[in-house]
């Protein structure tokens, strides 16, 4: 038989003004096994905390609850504080009176009897409770940056300059990401790639960067502090080491169609080719869907001109595994596709763009060399109309119900710029809201409204109808003026809405990290662990957790450096003891749990059993404590009801609900 | 039949086996009973294979891996999907079984033919599977009658899955499909029930039940070493048949312990001695399987993950949509 003794909390007046918690302690008080129980103000101070260690030892209790607030706030601390006056801190049960309880109720009577059943499922608990040890696992001292985008490569540097490994895996053939393809960024208008390239370069040089691009993650398993990975190193046709990266093979490359994805397929690029001039590392791959050599055997310039014999057309994927003791998924974004937004005309007329395209066309390496001009003639537009909001803050199922955050900021940055540079183009915005939260970032806005005559519309547009003359017939509203609108333009920009690059999801189930219904991966806290993923070990940088602008991203990316750096800091992890546990007596050995187990923490083994004198071979399941998280999957799948979880076994759980039933 | 007992005296003779797992006469000609044969002799004065022999041998090969040397097991092409199943959960051991996959047309149901007022039963002619008798000639204390082979099937031959046998390393005579009704109309019936309805059909079917185990015990599937209604470990162990919520408990869970492996293979409503269409339960959840995940027959194979044991991002969340496909 237990000792229990029950501690009921005040929460200032957070439950004692809902909750009668004299009625909750005399009430305590008759339940099986208590011994003690009292109340105090605030339980978790030092003079709460003291009042449990002195009934600890004057009463000699075996097993406490808490009656308090949410075990997320307080659990940690009434354990520890059990364990320091000499009980096992996994003899301590929380009953939350509060979020739970007081905070949802306003009727005292009703509160109150709630409270004293939600203390007497705890008491029963805490009846059935064994102490637990939580074990030790090591720590690899490497981390995984998934992603080479500037989320990626800060984290990397931060990591790498704290004094730990890292390796950066990036699918495509260069790091950069979506920042590499910006023209100019905001709010101080520097150019991308003069403030990205040396980063790049850092990264690249680092003696403790080791940078993976063309790879792909194609494993995971392990736990935090001890994961393994497998990464796929696709073949580049290129030997990386002999390459001089002199550019001659993609001059003389015949094959010159494949659209080029560093300009979104606004130019097109040659089967041999680095993304772009800058591009780390600067060796080519071949596309073999686009080469020659590849579809007809024949061709085979390259390897011809290369000087440094680098071509290698028999290259294979290779796979590299390694082990990682922290890993940060920095997978990005990608703007959604347009399919869904007809009306806009993206798919008829090639004057529509996405605000993507338009920077590349901004950019001097882009495919109009720099030049604003219109796709489909080559002509300088006299009329330009950006649209907010397509695809995002969509309250249907076309587009996406958040705000991508970006969008205001790039549009004002756009208009800016090309008022800037020809001051003879007319510049309309059709707007929701504008929204321009951020260090200088509404004077940005302010400027392009004031200083640069931009025309801010609040209205959207219903429809973009290509016009016979070549030009675009814009039918929108003005909100303000409560009027229709109907203006002709030359080009339409799309502010289109961003979205987690698709890549997360399968990283995301490697990984066994959540993600939410938009597919952004999910913080273990929305407030107080937003660079955490709820699975341990696993650290989330940039837009693959939510909308962020650059300056947001490098500070994340930085924040998510600094997680794993403390992980990577410690020699040694206390895991967590409540892990399940195969009856062995009552196993069939069916591989059910095994199929379940989302952290592959079963395996089998066939072991002598001796069950009550009769001594046979079994094959038993058997659940790897490092490796299991608790989750529970496997108990409820087992049919013969061998599994359990410890600390939570079947019978607690019951107890508990017997307890509320009674 | 003799070709059968031919062939597994010549089996047990060259070694390929040492024992053989089969039907042995009963003391009743509707009776025959699962049964171990070891020499030529036996087999050749006790084995019988009938249209009554629809006892599900797979079951017993759980103990029968256990033993020395290998058995000889006959399967019907439904039994084979319970012995892929239990392939599946490694419950018994492939190597210790040479499987002859053996011909059915169609099983008998002692209880429909009693059911016909049939009484007093001496012996019966047309349940040999040799010929193709489609009439059964019941000699009875009161004379002869006569009743339709297909009058006097299982109810699970009426949903024959098929005469396809899902593993086996020799066949022997032939099967035919006897399925004539559809798979699904029973649970269906009981889906458009109201609610009260659907409580007074299962209290009505459940108040007959004993709580004598023989559904569990000859369940493939309920092949746990040791039961949780038979375990001190559960609460749950030998409840008493003290109230009416007891007995749905036991049927309930047994239904939800077996879903996503049951291969329906009708054992349970045929051992029953009260007559209580246990199957339903199985089906019920066989058909929210198939409307939820796609087509599933378990034991089909002996390597996939079932859709209850398996996540894919395709997986319906009717939690969450409350959609069906």
């Amino acid at each position: 038989m237990q000792r229990i003794g029950v501690f009921v909390c005040h929460c200032g007046s957070n439950i004692a003004a809902t909750v009668d918690v004299k009625k909750v302690v005399e009430m305590a008080r008759l339940e099986p096994g208590v011994v003690h129980a009292e109340d105090y103000q605030y339980m978790c101070s030092e003079v709460g905390q003291a009042k449990i260690a002195t009934a600890i030892h004057e009463k000699h209790l075996t097993g406490i609850v808490v009656c308090s607030c949410s075990p997320r706030m307080h659990e940690t601390t009434f354990r520890k504080a059990a364990e320091k006056a000499g009980l096992n801190p996994y003899m301590v049960e929380i009953a939350n009176i509060r979020e739970h309880c007081s905070w949802i109720h306003k009727n005292i009577e009703e509160a109150t009897k709630k409270a004293v059943i939600l203390a007497r499922a705890a008491i029963a608990k805490v009846n059935l409770n064994t102490p637990l040890k939580a074990g030790e696992s090591r720590v690899t001292k490497r981390a995984l940056v998934i992603g080479g985008g500037i989320a990626g490569i800060q984290t990397a540097l931060d990591i790498a300059e704290a004094g730990y490994e890292v390796d950066i895996v990036e699918k495509t053939p260069s790091i950069g990401g979506r920042m590499s393809q910006l023209d100019k960024t905001f709010p101080t208008l520097d150019c991308s790639a003069c403030i990205l390239t040396p980063k790049m370069v850092e990264a690249s040089a680092h003696d403790k960067i080791t940078i993976y691009t063309y790879s792909e993650v194609e494993k995971v398993s392990g736990f935090v502090g001890d994961f393994t990975v497998d990464i796929r190193k696709k073949a580049r046709s290129v030997d990386m080491t002999k390459c001089t990266g002199c550019g001659v093979c993609q001059e003389k490359c015949p094959s010159r169609k494949a659209p080029s994805e560093f300009n979104r397929g606004l130019s097109t690029r040659s089967a041999i080719y680095t993304p772009f001039a800058q591009a780390i590392p600067n060796v080519p791959v071949i596309d073999r869907e686009h080469c020659i050599k590849f579809k007809t055997g024949k061709c085979g310039l390259c390897e011809k001109v290369c000087q440094a014999g680098a071509i290698d057309y028999t290259q294979k994927d290779e796979i590299i595994t390694e082990k990682y003791g922290a890993i940060v998924v920095a997978t990005g974004f990608d703007t959604i596709k347009l399919d869904q937004y007809d009306e806009y005309a993206y798919s008829q007329s090639k004057d529509v763009i996405t605000s993507l395209e338009l920077e590349r066309i901004m950019n001097a390496a882009g495919p109009t060399k720099g030049h604003l001009e219109r796709l489909s003639d080559g002509k300088p537009p006299k009329n330009m109309v950006f649209i907010q909001c397509v695809g995002s803050r969509c309250s249907d199922n076309r587009g996406k119900s958040y705000c991508s955050k970006i969008c205001c900021m790039y549009t004002a940055k756009h208009a800016m710029l090309i008022r800037d540079k020809y001051p003879d183009v007319n510049v309309t915005v059709f707007y929701i809201d504008v929204r321009t939260p951020g260090k200088n970032f509404d004077e940005f806005y302010r400027r392009a409204v004031e200083d640069y005559g931009v025309n801010y519309i609040k209205g959207q547009v219903g429809k973009v109808a290509p016009q016979p003359d070549g030009s675009l017939l814009v039918q929108g509203v003005d909100l303000l003026d409560n009027k229709q609108i109907l203006m002709k333009a030359d080009m339409v920009v799309l502010a289109t809405a961003i979205e987690p690059d698709p890549s997360v999801r399968s990283i995301a189930t490697m990984l066994t990290a959540s993600i939410d219904t938009n597919n952004f991966l999910t913080e273990a806290h929305a407030k107080l662990r937003p660079v955490e993923s709820p699975t341990a070990g696993v650290f989330l940088s940039g837009v693959c957790q939510g909308p962020k602008d650059i300056p947001e991203t490098v500070a994340q990316a930085g924040a998510a450096a600094v997680k794993a750096i403390g992980l990577l800091a410690k020699d040694k992890l206390m895991t967590n003891p409540c892990t399940a546990k195969a009856d062995e007596l009552l196993c069939n050995g069916c591989s059910q749990c095994e199929n379940v187990c989302p952290y592959g923490a079963i395996s089998y083994e066939t072991k002598l059993i001796n069950d009550h004198g009769v001594r046979e071979e079994r094959r038993i399941a058997v659940v790897n404590n490092a490796l299991c998280q608790g989750c529970g999957a496997c108990t409820v799948t087992c049919p013969s009801g061998a599994m359990d979880l410890q600390g939570f076994s079947n019978r607690q759980i019951l107890a508990e609900v017997d307890a509320i039933c009674r | 039949m003799q070709e059968i007992i031919n062939r597994a005296k010549e089996l047990l003779a060259d070694g390929t086996v040492v024992r053989v797992l089969g039907w042995r006469i009963g003391d009743l000609p509707y009776n025959p009973e699962p049964s171990y044969f070891e020499t030529a002799e036996d087999l050749e004065a006790n084995f019988v294979y009938n249209g009554f022999c629809g006892a599900n041998l797979s079951k017993y090969m759980i103990e029968g891996s256990k033993l020395e040397g290998k058995t000889l097991v006959f399967l019907k092409p439904c039994d084979t999907y319970s012995f892929n199943q239990l392939i599946k959960e490694n419950r018994v051991d492939r190597d210790k079984a040479y499987i002859i996959g053996i011909g059915c047309k169609g099983k008998l149901d002692i209880e429909k033919i009693k059911a016909k007022g049939i009484k007093g039963i001496l012996n019966i002619r047309g349940a040999e599977i040799d010929g193709n008798a489609d009439t059964l000639t019941i000699e009875t204390l009161y004379g002869e009658k006569t009743i339709p082979y297909k009058d006097a099937m299982l109810e699970r031959c009426h949903v024959c899955k098929g005469k396809d046998h899902m593993i086996y390393d020799e066949l022997l005579g032939e099967s035919i499909d006897t399925k004539d009704a559809d798979r699904f109309a029973e649970v269906e019936r009981i889906e458009a029930m109201s609610p009260e309805e659907k409580f007074a059909f299962f209290q009505s079917e459940l108040s007959k039940c004993i709580r004598c185990n023989a559904c569990r015990n000859v369940c493939p599937a309920c092949s746990c070493r040791k039961c949780v209604f038979d375990s001190t470990k559960f609460d749950s162990a030998q409840k008493a048949n003290v109230d009416s919520f007891e007995e749905k408990m036991f049927h309930i869970i047994r239904a939800f312990h077996v879903a996503g492996r049951c291969t329906d293979c009708g054992e349970c409503s045929r051992v029953c001695p009260q007559g209580i269409p246990l199957h339903l339960f199985n089906r019920k959840f066989i058909k929210d399987i198939n409307e939820f995940y796609g087509e599933y027959q378990a034991g089909a194979d002996a390597d996939s993950k079932g859709p209850l044991t398996s996540f894919t991002f395709g997986d319906v969340e009717p939690g969450v949509t409350g959609g069906r496909r």
